[in-house]
């Protein structure tokens, strides 16, 4: 896939007074990708997705659409639409007139304006509310006129401000696939901002993680999962455990329980503070001491039932919080362990990544 | 409930008494109004003889046309600096003390802001008319209009404005597409409100009228009426007033009642 890049970010900043919300980000999207986002609030995501629409001129760095340097184009006159965080319909317009009010501002015929109106409305099921005001919307109702209006500009690139953030969770997961769909079906290059890493992981062709204003990891998913670079990553994208101790030849070495062992990466010395960072679900449990693998020996604190899996969470000595496991309740063993057993929580080194950070 | 009802009979007894004690004036000026015979003492019939007087009268027709244009032409001034005003303020997140200032003409005594503004004219040497009984009006309009359509403002989701912007609106579209659409009703109940202020309005008018009866408006010709007595013409003259004050505040309120709710 040799897709062309769509839009470009070079050396971005943007300060607010003292505050640096965005610092030096350089990004290029591709055509026709879905892209998110992702982080805390505060790391500057939302900055970023307005200097992408124009609403916020950055201090530094450029902005640039298909070659052409925007960055000081104003909003209303770049091809790219964003579809606001409180939706920000028009609350005196109908659906209809909501949706066709930015082909009237390009000035487009009646007739070309009502196929592409009534095309796009079609798409986000709209038909039967086209003339019902906002406020006589669901909230999922409401979502779709959004993204319609925005769509029927066909712009080059949809920015997405944490579109599903007013959706209760069944609507969210629902409107999750709903958006990837539709993605698919008009390819118009999707950014998405959010704060809900799953959603990230659901929905997005790639994801940036931000921190501080910065850009922490961008990759696809699965790398950012099992890849994770740093500790906040790992810490940010789903559930992990960390065992800290110092960088030892071959490993981590923890405090009374000997040298994990596992690939020290580049550039971390000897003798550093590191964590080896393993998912809940990479980790096994074994009542007796086992050979060959990583072993971190503790006692069951507790055991958490949730249909699927098991959560076991285990006290080990050096450890600062409860490492938790998560066990297949299909397994024949997950019903032999009991709350206060000793028991050795075991990985395959390959599956633990050391981490500073 | 049942433990309670004495206690609401009573505070419904006083309500009556309250509204009692606050139309029955008004109440008798009515009356008194359509009085056939025109003495406040004996009741000889009613005829509405008094108001085809008042319309034949051409001192109070010319005192109403004068009041008319000084209340549309100070209510249009009003409204449009008013409503901009109010723009700019709840976008800047005034501080307390511009607020503070903002609000002062609509506190300050009328006499004070009178003689205020009679003061300014002379020292700038204006020639005192209806001209100046506008400006004066529009001093205080504005800032009843402007917090009359701050009210609508404080409900209003500025990312309306950007998401217009974002579909390629400029911002002079904007504002009529969208923010005025929006807050019309803010900026309706403000005219109507600075209208009827202004139809009221006696002391300041008097004060900045300057000399000769071509600029004077119907409460200052009650005025000089009253001072040979209370006749049955001034019951009329005052009842159409307050008519036409009570329905404008009536739809004032009405239109505006949504910027309360945020609708």
């Amino acid at each position: 896939m040799t897709a062309a890049t769509v839009i470009e970010l070079e050396g971005v900043t943007k300060r607010f007074g003292d505050v640096t919300a965005v610092e030096d980000v350089s990004l290029a999207l591709m055509e026709g990708e879905f892209f998110a986002l992702l982080g805390p609030s505060g790391c500057g995501k939302t900055t970023l997705l307005r200097v992408l629409a124009g609403f916020e001129h950055p201090d530094e760095g450029r902005v640039r659409l298909d070659g052409n340097d925007i960055t000081d184009v104003r909003a209303s006159r770049r091809p790219v639409n964003l579809m606001f965080q409180s939706y920000a319909l028009f609350p005196h317009m109908t659906v209809r007139g909501n949706i066709s009010y930015g082909l009237e501002m390009e000035k487009l015929g009646r007739q070309e304006i009502d196929r592409r109106v009534a095309e796009v409305m079609d798409m986000a099921e709209l038909g039967e509310l086209s003339g019902r005001k906002p406020d006589q919307l669901s909230g999922g109702q409401r979502q779709r006129v959004a993204l319609a209006r925005a769509l029927v500009k066909r712009p080059r690139v949809l920015l997405l401000d944490e579109p599903l953030g007013a959706l209760d969770k069944k609507l969210r997961e629902q409107m999750q696939l709903e958006l990837k769909r539709l993605q698919h079906e008009v390819g118009i290059t999707f950014i998405i901002v959010t704060h809900d890493q799953e959603e990230a992981l659901v929905m997005a062709d790639r994801v940036a993680l931000m921190r501080d204003g910065r850009i922490e990891q961008l990759g696809a998913p699965e790398a950012l999962y099992e890849n994770p670079a740093s500790r906040f990553v790992a810490g940010f994208i789903g559930v992990t455990n960390f065992f800290e101790g110092h960088v030892a030849p071959g490993g981590v070495k923890l405090n009374g329980h000997g040298l994990l062992k596992g690939a020290v990466p580049d550039g971390i010395e000897t003798g550093a503070t590191a964590a080896v960072a393993v998912r809940p679900e990479r980790l096994a449990l074994s009542a007796e001491a086992p050979g060959g693998a990583n072993a971190v020996k503790g006692e069951i604190a507790e055991i958490a039932y949730h249909g699927r899996d098991l959560q076991v969470h285990v006290t080990a000595e050096g450890v600062e919080r409860r490492v938790m496991v998560r066990i297949s309740a299909a397994d024949e063993n997950a019903r032999n362990f009991r709350t206060g057993q000793p028991v050795w929580c075991t990985w395959n080194p390959e599956h633990g990544r050391i981490l500073t950070g | 409930m049942a433990s309670a009802r004495p206690g609401v009979s009573v505070l419904n007894v006083h309500l009556r008494l309250v509204y009692v004690f606050l139309y029955a004036p008004i109440l008798v000026l009515m009356v008194l109004s359509l009085n056939k015979g025109g003495m406040p003492t004996a009741w000889t019939g009613v005829s509405f003889k008094w108001y085809v007087r008042l319309a034949e009268s051409p001192e109070i027709i010319s005192a109403a046309v004068n009041t008319l244009i000084v209340a549309v032409v100070s209510t249009v001034i009003a409204t449009i600096l008013g409503t901009l005003l109010a723009l700019g303020v709840e976008r800047r997140r005034a501080s307390s003390g511009l607020d503070a200032l903002l609000f002062a003409p609509m506190i300050i005594p009328d006499i004070v802001l009178a003689i205020a503004l009679l003061s300014l004219f002379t020292l700038l040497e204006v020639t005192l008319g209806l001209h100046s009984i506008i400006l004066s009006h529009v001093v205080f309009n504005i800032a009843f209009v402007c917090a009359v359509v701050r009210t609508r403002l404080k409900h209003f989701d500025h990312s309306v404005i950007e998401a217009s912007a974002d579909l390629g609106a400029g911002e002079f579209t904007t504002f009529r597409r969208v923010t005025l659409p929006m807050i019309f009703p803010g900026v309706l109940a403000g005219a109507l409100l600075a209208f009827t202020l202004s139809v009221d309005e006696f002391i300041i008018a008097f004060f900045t009228a300057g000399a000769g009866s071509s600029s004077t408006t119907l409460p200052m010709r009650i005025y000089s009426m009253i001072r040979f007595g209370v006749t049955p013409e001034i019951n009329a003259m005052a009842t159409i007033v307050m008519f036409v004050s009570f329905t404008l505040v009536f739809l004032s309120q009405r239109v505006n009642k949504g910027a309360i709710t945020g609708e």
